[in-house]
């Protein structure tokens, strides 16, 4: 290595786009104004996937039935970030979790909120992996992952 | 049928802030390098292969046109593959089916990251979907914390335990790379800096996490009637596999985790491996995460369910034990991404080549690399050998 840095030019780059949710995301968004959290069932392996999918990646086969499934459920695993990066959504610290929610066979990420971050101590003594959470939906929905502010926990 | 495939030989750049070359030139040493060892002209090469992470991490598009002089490639075959982490050893896949085809005799594969040039987790949040995944999981420490957690509780492990294990997993890492030359962290850590640096995404603390480093790395693979004619000591690419999940991070079990699994499992069977743990003599296996590395020595099968942490406080894993894991200091230390899977490889070559200097595990044979790539969707696998 060099004991001296080269000369350095700067660019930002700014990259815009709109994505198309297709008919099975919109479906499953469309629903979230009601409150409503759907699946599909795969016929084949018989599971609930969550969210919705036109088909299940593990069989390939198209599903055909749409589940309704709990807004409430278990947590799976857990974190708490304490860290901050570009692009980030939620200022931290925040906590992440896969949520099974009833009636589903797969895990959803979502945030875990309604607690006191203020010491990791006392989250990581209060948390765990089996608690019920419950979904705590915004006032104004604008069918979008968000309109589930967070889910917190009900025991 | 495929025909029998040899590594030639490898070059790696100095890793860490390299702001004092520019990407091409950065490139070029890691290439110049392994054709030195080689022995080999950039006229011997028959075509090239490249890769890195998605592009909008160098800032320049199709990096692979704006590094193909580097690469002397000028009227060769040249291909990217980009696989996320797993870019590197997909690289070595790659130049190992152009090779094994018969289409081609001398191959490149070239890895090479520049991450302290722009902002690599803003490219990294944009991997995962924008529907539903990237307001949670847009950064690597939480996805792979949240699958050391589960680990812990699928196990029912008292959590200090793990997290002892992690810690001292750091400190072995951090211990090797000072063997290592090129290594881009290179500082001697104890049980209790790693317990008390930063929480970043709990129970993840900054020393259980690979660093951002600018790197390249080169490996020259050869048809095995070459190799035999140059008589010098080649690695042998006796088995490899890639294998994947669901894009979706809920869809299937980390744990438990069949990528893994299968990777090596289908490595192993190609290279006649029964007892991995027995059989392998050195595995530099992909580890950016401590927690993460618990279960990766359980999926390529070092051990059985949940005694992950046995081989760590056992010492089975570090230098002595019966299989040394990561003798370099291993992605922990290092991490060029889009070259950190080619070094995984490019280490356990030199290792049966007998030429790892001060990281040199003692008679080593036979030779474990693996990468990951993605959200924990991506995994693969390469064993190599000092005899065919």
């Amino acid at each position: 290595m060099g004991s001296e840095e080269s000369r350095s030019i700067e660019q930002t780059i700014y990259l815009p786009y709109k994505w198309a949710l297709g008919p099975t995301f919109t479906k499953f968004f469309d629903e979230f104004m009601n409150k409503k959290i759907m699946g599909t069932k795969c016929e084949k392996c018989g599971r609930v996937l969550v969210p919705a999918r036109k088909f299940c990646p593990r069989c390939f086969e198209d599903t055909k039935e749409w589940i309704q499934v709990s807004d409430k459920g278990t947590i799976r695993t857990w974190s708490m970030v304490n860290f901050t990066f570009t692009g980030q959504t939620t200022p931290p610290p925040y906590i992440v979790a896969l949520i099974q929610l009833d009636g589903a066979d797969n895990c959803l990420t979502h945030l875990v909120g309604g607690i006191d971050l203020s010491d990791v101590e006392k989250v990581k003594d209060y948390i765990n992996i089996g608690m019920r959470v419950q979904a705590n939906w915004e006032q104004k929905r604008r069918g979008h992952i968000m309109d589930i502010a967070f889910f917190e926990p009900t025991n | 049928m495929l025909n029998p495939v040899a590594i030639l030989g490898v070059g790696q750049t100095k890793h860490g802030r390299r702001q004092d070359v520019s990407y091409p030139e950065l490139v070029q040493e890691a290439v110049i390098r392994a054709l030195e060892d080689s022995g080999v002209s950039f006229k011997d090469i028959d075509a090239v292969v490249s890769g890195s992470m998605p592009a909008p991490m160098e800032g320049i598009n199709a990096p692979h046109l704006y590094l193909a002089d580097a690469f002397g490639a000028k009227s060769k075959p040249l291909v990217r593959t980009a696989t996320c982490g797993s870019t590197g050893i997909s690289v070595a896949q790659t130049a190992f089916y152009h090779v094994a085809s018969g289409m081609f005799d001398t191959v490149l594969a070239v890895g090479h990251q520049k991450m302290l040039e722009g902002d690599p987790q803003a490219t990294m949040t944009t991997v995962a979907d924008p529907y539903f995944q990237r307001y949670f999981v847009g950064d690597a420490p939480s996805i792979f914390t949240m699958q050391g957690n589960q680990y812990a509780d699928r196990y029912k492990l008292p959590f200090e335990r793990v997290r002892n294990a992690a810690a001292i997993i750091s400190v072995k890492h951090h211990e090797s790379a000072l063997n290592n030359p090129y290594a881009h962290i290179r500082q001697k850590l104890t049980v209790e800096d790693v317990l008390n640096s930063k929480i970043v995404s709990y129970p993840t603390r900054l020393l259980d996490i690979c660093p951002s480093s600018d790197g390249a790395c080169a490996v020259i693979f050869t048809s095995g009637q070459k190799a035999k004619k140059r008589g010098k000591r080649v690695a042998w690419v006796k088995g490899l596999s890639y294998s994947g999940d669901e894009h979706f991070f809920g869809d299937s079990d980390k744990v438990r985790w069949l990528v893994p699994i299968n990777a090596a499992k289908e490595s192993y069977k190609m290279a006649g491996i029964q007892n991995p743990r027995k059989e392998i003599d050195v595995a530099e296996v992909y580890n950016p995460f401590t927690f993460q590395e618990l279960i990766w020595y359980e999926c390529f099968g070092f051990c059985e369910e949940g005694k992950a942490c046995e081989l760590v406080e056992n010492g089975v894993v570090f230098r002595g034990g019966e299989l040394p894991c990561d003798p370099s200091g291993g992605t922990l230390c290092t991490n060029p991404i889009g070259a950190t899977g080619l070094l995984r490889v490019a280490e356990a070559a030199l290792q049966v080549m007998g030429k790892a200097e001060e990281r040199q595990i003692p008679g080593a044979k036979t030779a474990f690399a693996s990468a990951m790539g993605g959200e924990c969707q991506f995994v693969g696998v390469m064993i190599l050998s000092n005899e065919l």
